[in-house]
């Protein structure tokens, strides 16, 4: 296994004629955890998108597990990824989404286990079992049955990490997943990702707007601003001593509200 | 097998012919449009009203017109009407027969662009103290418009493309005299296909028109609330 | 004539309309899925046959379709019987506007479901066919239902073409009696029935699609 599970290299992103990121540089180790904070359109989200194949790149290189992710190797030259490509990249990594994006025509269940037997092809007593494992790691045993229309927000994000997880991922991307949420829900949320903290088998990325909680947990915060990481480092240093002018700010406008 | 001969000599000699016979399809659209919008307003008026028997009459003449066929109620039209002492010529029956049918599907339109402006446009109105005339000419009527007005224009445009069915009573439009034509030339590629042709560019060049005045009225700015 | 009489004339094309309905309808499912499936395709040259076929179709008229498949074609040595011109005309009509239906169905369904899809490694069939395309088909229920109706409202253009359907045999009763009103009124609620039970029955699959689904909210 390579030393590090994440390299960004000299990534450039834009969109349209907005230049997102240029020459963008970041490397997170293995099991190493990750928040990255900083306002809303700084491009935070953009770099788990990234990640998960849901946004392209337009210059650099990006490698996962050490592999490149939008380029591979075809008789010694690079060329774009091509779907195969991506497919494989893609079982490193699961991801949580803000909105859940539960699939809201099946039961909580099959949500968990339709793409364990149909992309890993496991048997439906194995998927089955994983699945009910899972949802006891969040708490959700009783909701098996239950279609994703009758859970809470909370509920519904529990049920969102458990089908990610299904997956086996190596790599578990959490983008804002307690923003959509009414506060008094949030903790049920958190204290899941917590569990897996515990656990140190996955490296995680976390985009995320809870301070207190991406002190807790992080080994490492990223305050991006204007698609570059203006200053990271521990937590207790980026909360208790930053030293850039902006993370400054960032964080005081944040700690008041 | 028979060669793909198409005959240009005659397709020339029909054209002008069916450009004359279309003037006669575009009389009838015209005609029935202008039925339909008074039926639509009607019916639709109908439908608000307090009385129940009144609105559930209304509601269960619009579904029934709209899920009967055209070219039925035109027949009925053309037998019935003369039972009853009404003698009228082709175009009139088929004038009534599409505004009836086409009236039906307007007044859904015309009533789900007043149901398409929010609550709160009405309770300000009162708050204003405006009568209900001038509520729904200055408030309602020039917001439910922009949603109103292209759905009218495609259900006339399918209006129009249902006229070929008055050829069915011997009114001579476009399709009637292709078949007329036809037979008498043993012909029927080039007057059918030069009809479909016809109706392709009209119903283009309309929906066409519908769709550009849509994006000229963009509906940003104008935040139904 | 007993109206009794009138009715047993009436019920031989009624049994006729219903065929070509039900003949029909298979085929204008498949043109809606086929074209609208296409036009959503990253092949440029499939999105525009399938536009190509849906703006001929709808931009004519069904009625001309109807007499071009059966009276031109045979001059191309095609010739077809009444019943399959009418069923090909119709099928093709209505599944020209049913792939506008399937395509916006399938344009509603929340991006999210499709990243969610991504995420989770499925291939891009299976993220058609297992999330995006059960979601996007209870939407497309009800505009279904209402093209449902418009090809039982159109089967009665078959007449014209010599099929003794429910309008051929009114037209001809109508022409030998007087009574015109019983006639017509009679065939009137005949469609009207055809209409109201095809759509019953359209909405009572909506409801088993959408089972779980509460439709519009963010889940």
């Amino acid at each position: 296994m390579t030393d590090y599970a994440i390299e960004f290299d000299k990534v450039t992103k834009r969109f349209g004629d907005n230049l997102l990121f240029e020459n963008f540089d970041l490397k997170i180790k293995q099991n190493e955890i990750v928040s990255i904070i900083g306002s809303s359109g700084s491009g935070k989200s953009t770099l788990l998108r990234i990640l998960m194949t849901l946004e392209t790149i337009d210059a650099g290189m990006v490698r996962v597990q050490g592999e490149s992710l939008w380029h591979m190797q075809k008789n010694g030259a690079w060329q774009p990824a091509n779907e195969r490509h991506l497919h494989r990249m893609r079982g490193q990594l699961g991801m949580v989404f803000q909105h859940f994006n539960l699939f809201p025509h099946m039961t909580v269940l099959r949500n968990i286990t339709e793409a364990p037997m149909h992309v890993l092809g496991q048997s439906k007593e194995t998927a089955r079992a994983q699945a009910l494992e899972l949802l006891r790691l969040v708490g959700l045993e009783d909701k098996a049955d239950a279609f994703p229309s009758e859970l809470s927000g909370g509920q519904k994000q529990r049920v969102g990490i458990a089908r990610a997880l299904a997956m086996k991922p190596s790599i578990l991307l959490l983008d804002e997943i307690t923003s959509a949420l009414d506060p008094e829900l949030v903790d049920e949320v958190l204290e899941v990702i917590r569990k897996l903290a515990a656990e140190d088998a996955f490296t995680m990325i976390l985009v995320t707007h809870e301070m207190y909680f991406a002190r807790e947990i992080s080994d490492r915060v990223c305050f991006f601003d204007a698609g570059k990481v203006v200053e990271e480092g521990p937590p207790e240093q980026i909360f208790n001593q930053p030293e850039h002018e902006r993370t400054r700010a960032f964080l005081s406008s944040f700690l008041s509200v | 097998m028979i060669e793909f001969d198409w005959d240009w000599a005659f397709a020339w000699e029909v054209l002008p012919l069916l450009l004359d016979a279309c003037l006669i399809t575009l009389q009838a659209t015209l005609l029935g449009s202008m039925l339909a919008i008074v039926m639509g307003l009607l019916l639709a008026l109908l439908r608000r009203s307090r009385w129940k028997t009144v609105s559930y009459s209304a509601y269960w003449w619009m579904e029934f017109v709209r899920s009967t066929p055209l070219l039925v109620q035109i027949y009925f039209l053309y037998y019935v009407a003369p039972e009853w002492g009404l003698n009228m010529s082709p175009m009139m029956t088929g004038v009534i027969a599409l505004g009836m049918h086409y009236g039906a599907y307007l007044s859904e339109v015309f009533r789900s662009g007043i149901d398409g402006v929010g609550k709160g446009q009405w309770e300000a109105s009162i708050a204003l103290n405006l009568s209900p005339y001038r509520t729904y000419r200055d408030v309602i009527l020039p917001q439910a418009l922009r949603s109103m007005i292209p759905a009218s224009g495609n259900y006339i445009i399918a209006m129009f493309k249902e006229t070929p069915q008055l050829s069915a009573i011997t009114l001579l439009e476009m399709l009637q005299l292709a078949k007329i034509m036809g037979s008498e030339n043993f012909r029927y590629l080039e007057p059918f296909t030069l009809v479909g042709l016809i109706y392709l560019v009209l119903s283009l060049a309309a929906s066409t028109g519908i769709r550009l005045a849509e994006r000229r009225f963009p509906k940003e700015g104008f935040t139904l609330s | 004539m007993p109206v009794t009489e009138i009715l047993s004339a009436l019920m031989g094309g009624a049994v006729i309309t219903m065929k070509i309905v039900v003949m029909a309808l298979p085929l204008a499912t498949l043109m809606a899925f086929t074209a609208g499936l296409m036009r959503m395709s990253e092949r440029r040259s499939l999105r525009w046959l399938a536009a190509i076929y849906v703006e001929f179709f709808r931009g004519t008229s069904a009625l001309i379709q109807l007499y071009w498949i059966y009276f031109v074609l045979p001059l191309f040595g095609l010739s077809i019987d009444a019943v399959t011109a009418g069923v090909v005309a119709l099928g093709l009509n209505i599944g020209a506007y049913g792939s506008e239906v399937v395509r916006g169905g399938l344009l509603s369904v929340d991006k999210g479901q499709t990243e969610a899809a991504i995420a989770l490694n499925f291939k891009p069939r299976q993220r058609l066919w297992r999330i995006i395309m059960p979601q996007a088909l209870v939407g497309m229920m009800p505009p279904f239902g209402n093209l449902a109706i418009e090809l039982v409202k159109a089967t009665s253009l078959v007449s014209l073409i010599t099929i003794a359907d429910l309008t051929y045999r009114a037209k001809s009763l109508a022409d030998m009696t007087l009574q015109v009103e019983q006639i017509f009124g009679l065939v009137l609620v005949f469609y009207f029935l055809m209409a109201q039970a095809l759509n019953l029955g359209l909405r009572a699959l909506e409801k088993r699609l959408g089972k779980g689904m509460d439709r519009g909210g963010l889940t």
